[in-house]
């Protein structure tokens, strides 16, 4: 009798992508055979239990990497490496906080519902196969799973018009980068005769390559389409648009979780598939660092709205990560993980404290609605303050060391003059957050406009961790700067 | 008759081309979907050119992944545009003023 052979499946591996999925299945099909709407506390718990779940999980795979070293699965689709772990514990984090941010929303709006849960994990189990897969159709099938969750998730609010037109307007140019992203795997595999990523760079390690215009222009296009997901300049339109028009804590889940995902993946093609190419991306990846970092910055300068104005600042944080991209060794992912490590939970506690200066209607977005803050609500303005000042990198706060670590990662691989030209964007950066902090503890000028925002417990749990984490890992970087270490010798070539 | 491998190559450059200029110029959010959905076939002949000259079941299957993924994108896609069209009437991307980029 014929028999069929199935790749076998180590189930540690892909542990963390089952318990996103299946607890978004299990919600979903518990919705609809309830007979009323889901309490909101058992949607949520749902997804902090699943997140406690995932970051178990993690810790297990962590403690199997010493043992057993990396190893991949499903016909070497799907990979277990420290890189892989880290991101996906940093996932798990971020997704935990910003369900709590979510909940204290839907509260507010009364727009209950387990909606944002469920969207919230199935995008999460998406995000983590971006961090795991080893093979680019595994990466495609990741970003669609993690960007048709967040298209929806854009569109949530249905009261307001700018969210359903974010959200047309991310799919438009979001489905326009898969496309894109998808013809230079289809190129890529032309070229090389495979769409995995250890054979890819297999072959260019052991072939001289007949048709290196195949190579480069498939290249180039995943560089295109990742640059659209991760909002590089030139292609960054969409995010200053998608970050005002999405919920605020929606906002906060996708600049968290899209850049670990997108990041991650980007490195893995990039050192681990086209590590040999190391010359010809090098310069693209230059150029696009550039534009990345002083465009994202300078645009920032003007906006009068808090979360256009964190979109740029995202964008320029988007070219500092991708300078350990450019630096392609060890120490570049080493920092790359470092800054995605702190930057996700300080940018969904920013987002946080976002959500409830909105006030009812999520509508109160202006700077100036800041101002006098710190007077007002001491510990909220100065949470806030913290977290801006982590953005900006000031000394004793995460954020320094992350930029520091980068940078010196890019001087290292011999990229002073990028080192430079990124610190001159982040001088310029920090006139803006700044400027913020400043009106933070500026007098009130209208007493009618101070209103007093309420602080519900979770988010203020949300609040106080970023914050907690942020000065922690600043004073005391150690411990994250070895894990981060440990986590790339791991690094599957 | 035999037929070149290129002329598979190039037609599926020249939809992917097509598709692509479509989304750029085109202002109907309908059109600009169909234009997706012609970028992803044109990249799905290309699988199938290159695993029919390498004799390689790998990029056949990969269709299948992309066929499903279309069509997933197309259920989500439409559902934006009636949430956007209940609103305005209208699936121009022109008439999105509320944002402005």
């Amino acid at each position: 009798m014929n028999t069929v052979t199935i790749p076998s499946i180590h189930y540690l591996t892909i542990l963390p992508v089952l318990l996103y999925f299946g607890a978004a299945l299990v919600l979903l099909i518990t919705s609809a055979l309830w007979r009323r709407t889901v309490p909101m506390l058992f949607s949520t718990s749902v997804t902090v239990l699943t997140s406690v779940a995932v970051l178990v999980t993690t810790y297990f795979q962590w403690r199997g990497l010493d043992h057993a070293g990396a190893s991949t699965t499903v016909a070497h689709a799907v990979v277990l490496d420290g890189f892989s772990v880290v991101a996906s514990a940093v996932i798990a984090v971020s997704v935990g906080l910003a369900a709590l941010v979510a909940h204290d929303w839907a509260v507010r709006e009364n727009v209950r519902g387990p909606e944002y849960q469920i969207l919230a994990m199935a995008a999460s189990a998406g995000a983590l196969l971006m961090t795991q897969a080893n093979d680019l159709i595994v990466i495609f099938l990741g970003l669609e799973i993690l960007s048709l969750g967040l298209y929806v998730l854009v569109a949530l609010d249905r009261r307001k018009t700018e969210s359903a037109e974010a959200s047309l307007k991310y799919f438009v140019l979001g489905g326009f980068a898969s496309a894109i992203f998808i013809y230079g795997a289809a190129l890529l595999y032309g070229a090389t005769g495979s769409t995995n990523l250890s054979t890819i760079s297999y072959f260019l390690g052991s072939n001289v390559v007949l048709r290196p215009g195949l190579l480069v222009a498939g290249g180039a296009l995943l560089l295109i389409g990742f640059a659209f997901k991760v909002a590089a300049v030139p292609f960054h339109m969409w995010s200053p648009d998608v970050y005002e028009g999405a919920p605020t804590p929606v906002t906060g889940f996708m600049a968290s979780i899209v850049k670990v995902g997108a990041f991650a993946a980007l490195v893995r093609v990039l050192i681990s598939g086209l590590g040999t190419q190391l010359d010809t991306w090098r310069p693209i990846l230059w150029v696009l660092v550039v534009l990345t970092t002083v465009v994202g910055a300078a645009l920032a300068l003007p906006q009068r709205n808090a979360k256009r104005l964190l979109a740029y600042s995202s964008i320029n944080h988007a070219g500092f990560i991708l300078i350990g991209v450019w630096a392609g060794t060890a120490r570049g992912s080493a920092a790359l993980l470092f800054y995605l490590m702190t930057y996700a939970p300080t940018v969904v506690a920013t987002f946080a404290v976002l959500t409830v200066m909105g006030g009812l209607g999520d509508e109160r977005h202006s700077l100036e609605s800041y101002r006098g803050l710190a007077r007002r609500q001491p510990w909220l303005g100065a949470a806030l303050a913290v977290l801006l000042l982590s953005q900006l990198g000031a000394p004793l706060t995460a954020g320094f060391y992350a930029k520091y670590s980068v940078l010196a990662a890019a001087v290292d691989a011999g990229g002073s003059l990028l080192a430079l030209i990124a610190l001159l964007s982040a001088a310029i950066a920090a006139s803006f957050y700044l400027r913020w902090t400043v009106v933070l503890y500026a007098e009130p000028d209208d007493e009618l406009d101070a209103v007093r925002v309420v602080v519900p417990r979770a988010t203020a749990i949300v609040i106080g961790a970023g914050v907690v984490l942020t000065l922690l890992f600043g004073v005391w970087p150690g411990p994250l700067v070895t894990l981060a270490q440990h986590a790339t010798v791991y690094f599957l070539p | 008759m035999t037929i070149p491998v290129s002329w598979f190559l190039v037609l599926a450059a020249v939809l992917f081309g097509v598709g692509a200029f479509g989304v750029l110029t085109r202002r109907s959010a309908l059109i600009m979907f169909m234009c997706i959905e012609l970028m992803l076939n044109a990249v799905n002949l290309t699988f199938v050119t290159f695993a029919r000259t390498m004799s390689d079941i790998g990029g056949q299957t990969t269709v299948f992944f992309i066929m499903v993924v279309a069509a997933a994108e197309v259920t989500v896609g439409l559902g934006i545009v009636v949430a956007v069209f209940r609103r305005r009437s209208s699936t121009s991307v022109d008439e999105l003023s509320e944002l402005q980029g």
